[in-house]
C-alpha cells in the first residue's frame, strides 16, 4: 500500500446530516408564513426581516471572529434562522433600529456569551422579543398594518386580536360582543389573523411544521403538548364562562401559539431531550401562556411561557431518561 | 406474522449491496498462507506443528488455548514454513503458522461431494464434540465459540434458536449469497443445532431487502420439513442483526444488562454458522472456507466478487485477484461499514470471521470536523440500547465514572448509530468506548474484591 488509506474507527459512513442542513430545514419550513407576512405588509415586513437576518449574521460574525477568536459558525445558518425567528415576532411598522437592538440581545447575549450554538440555556430569538418588549412597549405594540401586496380583509388597526381583546374586556364588553364589533371570523384566522408575521397564518406555520416531520428535524410532542395543554385549558375556562374566557379556537389561532409550540418551543438547545421531559415541558409552557393570556396584564404569554420553561430544562434532563434496552 | 422489527433506536443506512447479483466464485489458492491462532474470541489457538511438518487440507494444526477457545486446521496442504508472530489487520503482532502449498490433498475423512445429508445424528454429545473439533466459531462478527453457546449452563433451557440472516451491515452480501446458492445446507444445520437444543422451534430471520433469500429459504424449510424452523421477515433496519435486537424483534424479549441471550431462552447463530455446522456434522469438513465479498460504493459491479475463499489467504492477494485496489478507494474495511475494522495492514491475513474487503471513497467516509451539540437527541434516538450518547460523552469527558456506570455505558454494542446520526458529527463512539472500557474495569475489579472478601470471610469462618 503506497498510497495512505484512512485509517479510523466505526462508523465508517455517516448520516449525511449537519447542523446546516437542518437549520436549512428550518428555514425552508418557516418560508409559508414569511411569504403570508410579506404579502400581507409588504416592502416594510421585508425590511423588518432583512435588517433582522442580516444582524443576527453580522454580529455573530464578528463576535466569534473578533472577539472569541474562534472560527465563524455563521456557515451553520443557526443565526439565519435566529434573525428570520425574531423578525416573525415584530410588528412590521417597527423602526429598523429597535429590530437591530433585538438581533444585538438575541446573538450578543442570548447567545455567544454561554458559549455559541447548543450552549445557551434561552432561546435567542425569544430573549430579543422579549427584551424590545419591556424596553419599548410602544413600537412594539405598534400593529398599524404596512401597505402590503395583497389586501388584507381582517386586519384591525393598532392592535392584534389578542390585545384588543384585552382592551375590550377591559372595558367591560364581552367576548361575543367583542366579535362581533370587530368583525371577526374564527375561520378565517387560520390563514390570516392580523399580527406579526409569525402570528398571522396559523396555517403557514403548520404547514411548514408539516414539512419538518416529514424531514425529521423535530418530533411532534413537545407541540402537540404545548397547543394541547392550551386548548384544554381553554375548553375548560370557556365552557365555564364564555363571555369572559375566549375558546379553544382562539387561543389556538392568535398570537405567538403557533410559532411558539411549533418553531420556538421546538428549539433543540432549550428544549428537553427525552420524551417525557418535552411533554411536561410543553405542558409548562401552555400553562404558563394560558395563564398571562387570562388573567395576565400582557394580552399574549407564549414568549414568557417559553423563556420561564427553557429555565426548566437542565432539571427535566436530569430527571427525564430515555428507557433503556434490558433493565426496567 | 408480520415484518418484525426491534423496539428502539436503529438508523435505515442506504443498504448499498451491489454485489447481492455476484455468485459466488471460488478463489485459487496463493503460493503461502498464513493462518492466525486468533481466529476467535477467548484464549488464541496453542499451534501443534513445527517448521518442516508436512499437512492436508483439514488437518489439525493448533488446539483450543482454555475453555472458550477453538481448534484451528489447516486450509491447505504442503509444508509448515514457520510458527510465528505476523501482524493482523490492525498490525497487532499475532502468532500465525505459515505454510507452503504444495497440491491440494484433503483429509480422506472429509465428505468433499455435493451430496446432501438430511439425517441428523441421533446423539447430541457426538455433535458437539464434531462441532467443537471442526473449529466452528460464530460466523456473525463475534467469533465466539459454536460449541459453548450450543451448551447451554445447567438450568438454562434453549427455548428458541434464531438464525440470524438479518445481513443488516449495508454493502455485504456474502450471507445473502448462501442463503441464494445453499439455503438446504443452511436449514440441515439449523436442524442439527436445534437437536442440540433439545428441540426448541427455529425462526430464521432475514430483512425484508432480500426477496430472493426470503424465497430460496423458505422453499429449502418446506422441502426439507424439520419440524419447528420457519422463516420471519424483518423490517430492513440496522443493527437488526446485533444479537439483543434480534431477540428483541422474534420473541419480544430483551436480555438484562450484563446477562446472556440464554437467560431468556435465545440462542442466536448466524447463517454463516449454521452452514458451517452442516458441514461439520455431516461433512467431517472442519471450518476452513468462508465466503467474503469485495465491494464498494464507487467501483463497477464487474470489479465486485462474492469469494469463497480458504481461511489464511492473505487480503493482498485476494484484492490482487479482484484487480487492485481501486483508485477511487480512500479506506479499507474488512466487514461492513458500521461496524467493520478499518484495515492498516493488507499484509494481513483473513479469517474465520473475515466477511468482506470494503472500498469507501474519500467522500463517503471522511469524517467532518466537530462543532458543538445542538442537543437534538437524534444519537439517543438511534440508539438501540436506548443509551443517551450525549450524556455519555460529557460524563466520560468530565470522568465521572459513577454516572457514566449509571447511565449504562457498559450496555453500549459499539454498533455506531450514534456517530452515524450525529449531525455536529461529534465522534460519540470512539469516546463512549473508552468509557465502557473504564467502567468494565470498575465493574470487573468490584467483582474481583467481593469475591476476595467472601473468600477471605469463609476462610475466616472456617479457622473458627
Amino acid at each position: 500500500m503506497d498510497k495512505k488509506y484512512i485509517v479510523s474507527p466505526n462508523p465508517h459512513i455517516h448520516a449525511n446530516v449537519s447542523t446546516t442542513s437542518i437549520m436549512r430545514d428550518v428555514i425552508i419550513a418557516l418560508c409559508p408564513a414569511i411569504l403570508v407576512s410579506v404579502l400581507a405588509y409588504g416592502w416594510a415586513e421585508l425590511l423588518v426581516l432583512a435588517v433582522s437576518v442580516l444582524s443576527c449574521v453580522l454580529l455573530e460574525w464578528a463576535v466569534t471572529r473578533w472577539m472569541m477568536k474562534r472560527p465563524s459558525t455563521v456557515g451553520d445558518l443557526s443565526a439565519v434562522v435566529t434573525g428570520l425567528l425574531l423578525a416573525m415576532n415584530l410588528p412590521s411598522a417597527i423602526p429598523l433600529w429597535i429590530v437591530f437592538i433585538g438581533a444585538f440581545v438575541a446573538i450578543c447575549v442570548a447567545k455567544l456569551p454561554f458559549g455559541g450554538i447548543g450552549q445557551n440555556v434561552f432561546n435567542p430569538a425569544i430573549t430579543g422579543r422579549v427584551f424590545l418588549l419591556v424596553s419599548f412597549p410602544a413600537q412594539m405594540t405598534n400593529w398599524n398594518p404596512t401597505p402590503g401586496f395583497v389586501a388584507l380583509p381582517d386586519a384591525i388597526s393598532g392592535a392584534t386580536p389578542l390585545s384588543a381583546l384585552k382592551e375590550a374586556l377591559k372595558s367591560g364588553s364581552t367576548i361575543p360582543q367583542f366579535m362581533e364589533a370587530n368583525g371577526y371570523d374564527l375561520a378565517s384566522f387560520l390563514w390570516d389573523a392580523g399580527a406579526s408575521a409569525g402570528e398571522i397564518s396559523a396555517g403557514a406555520l403548520l404547514l411548514g411544521f408539516v414539512y419538518l416531520l416529514i424531514r425529521r428535524v423535530v418530533k411532534p410532542w413537545i407541540p402537540v403538548a404545548v397547543l394541547g395543554t392550551m386548548a384544554i385549558i381553554s375548553a375548560i375556562f370557556s365552557g365555564i364562562n364564555p363571555e369572559v374566557y375566549t375558546g379553544v379556537q382562539f387561543n389556538l389561532l392568535t398570537g405567538g401559539a403557533m410559532l411558539g409550540a411549533l418553531f420556538m418551543a421546538t428549539d433543540y438547545v432549550t428544549s428537553p431531550m427525552s420524551t417525557l421531559g418535552g411533554v411536561i415541558y410543553g405542558i409548562g409552557i401552555g400553562v404558563i401562556a394560558m395563564m398571562i393570556r387570562y388573567f395576565g396584564s400582557y394580552p399574549e404569554g407564549m414568549s414568557f411561557a417559553i423563556l420561564l420553561m427553557n429555565c426548566t430544562v437542565p432539571l427535566l434532563n436530569m430527571w427525564f431518561h430515555q428507557k433503556k434496552y434490558g433493565r426496567a | 406474522m408480520g415484518k418484525l422489527t426491534f423496539s428502539m433506536g436503529g438508523v435505515h443506512p442506504h443498504d448499498s449491496k451491489f454485489s447481492r447479483a455476484c455468485a459466488i466464485e471460488e478463489l485459487p489458492l496463493p503460493q503461502t498462507v498464513y493462518v492466525s491462532m486468533a481466529q476467535h474470541l477467548g484464549a488464541p489457538a496453542k499451534p501443534l506443528v513445527a517448521p518442516g511438518d508436512k499437512v492436508v487440507v483439514g488437518q489439525v494444526i493448533a488446539e483450543p488455548g482454555g475453555f472458550i477457545s477453538a481448534f484451528v486446521h489447516s486450509p491447505v496442504s504442503g509444508t509448515v514454513k514457520a510458527v510465528a508472530p505476523r501482524k493482523d489487520l490492525a498490525g497487532n503482532p499475532v502468532m500465525h503458522v505459515e505454510i507452503a502449498v504444495e497440491g491440494d490433498e484433503w483429509d480422506p475423512a472429509i465428505d468433499r461431494s455435493q451430496d446432501l445429508v438430511t439425517a441428523i445424528p441421533d446423539d447430541k454429545a457426538a455433535i458437539l464434540d464434531k462441532i467443537k473439533a471442526a473449529g466452528v466459531v460464530g460466523l456473525g462478527g463475534a467469533t465466539f465459540p459454536t460449541h459453548v453457546k450450543l451448551s447451554p449452563p445447567p438450568g438454562k433451557v434453549a427455548e428458541c434458536l434464531i438464525l440470524n440472516g438479518a445481513e443488516c451491515e449495508p454493502f455485504l452480501t456474502s450471507d445473502f449469497r448462501i442463503m441464494v446458492e445453499r439455503p438446504k445446507e443452511i436449514v440441515v444445520g439449523a436442524a442439527i443445532m436445534q437437536k442440540v437444543l433439545g428441540g426448541c422451534p427455529c425462526v430464521i430471520g432475514i430483512e425484508e431487502n432480500k426477496p430472493e433469500a426470503i424465497a430460496s429459504m423458505s422453499a429449502a424449510v418446506a422441502e426439507l420439513g424439520y419440524p419447528g424452523i420457519q422463516v420471519q421477515v424483518l423490517k430492513k433496519r440496522y443493527p437488526q442483526g446485533g444479537e439483543k435486537q434480534l431477540i428483541d424483534a422474534v420473541m419480544h424479549r430483551q436480555v438484562k444488562s450484563g446477562g446472556l441471550p440464554i437467560d431468556v431462552g435465545a440462542v442466536v447463530q448466524n447463517v454463516a454458522t449454521s452452514l458451517a455446522v452442516y458441514e461439520a456434522v455431516q461433512k467431517n469438513k472442519p471450518l476452513i472456507t468462508n465466503v467474503l465479498t469485495i465491494t464498494g460504493d464507487q467501483i463497477p459491479v464487474s470489479q465486485q466478487h462474492n469469494y469463497l475463499f480458504r481461511i489464511g489467504i492473505p487480503l493482498s492477494y485476494i484484492v490482487e485477484h479482484a484487480g487492485g485496489i481501486p483508485d477511487s478507494a480512500a479506506k479499507l474495511i474488512s466487514g461492513g461499514p458500521m461496524m467493520g475494522k478499518a484495515i492498516s495492514n493488507l499484509d494481513a491475513t483473513t479469517v474465520k470471521g473475515s466477511s468482506s474487503v470494503l472500498y469507501l471513497s474519500e467522500a463517503a467516509t471522511r469524517r467532518q470536523p466537530e462543532t458543538n451539540c445542538i442537543r437534538c437527541g437524534k444519537c439517543a434516538d438511534a440508539c438501540p440500547m436506548g443509551l443517551e450518547p450525549f450524556l455519555l460523552n460529557r460524563l466520560y469527558k468530565v470522568g465521572d465514572l459513577d454516572a457514566l456506570e449509571q447511565n449504562a455505558a457498559q450496555d453500549c454494542i459499539e454498533c455506531g448509530c450514534c456517530l452515524y446520526s450525529c449531525p455536529a458529527h461529534i465522534p460519540l463512539l470512539d469516546q463512549i468506548r473508552q468509557a465502557k472500557g473504564q467502567v468494565m474495569g470498575v465493574i470487573r475489579a468490584r467483582a474481583a474484591a467481593a469475591k476476595a472478601a467472601a473468600e477471605a470471610a469463609k476462610a475466616a469462618a472456617e479457622a473458627k
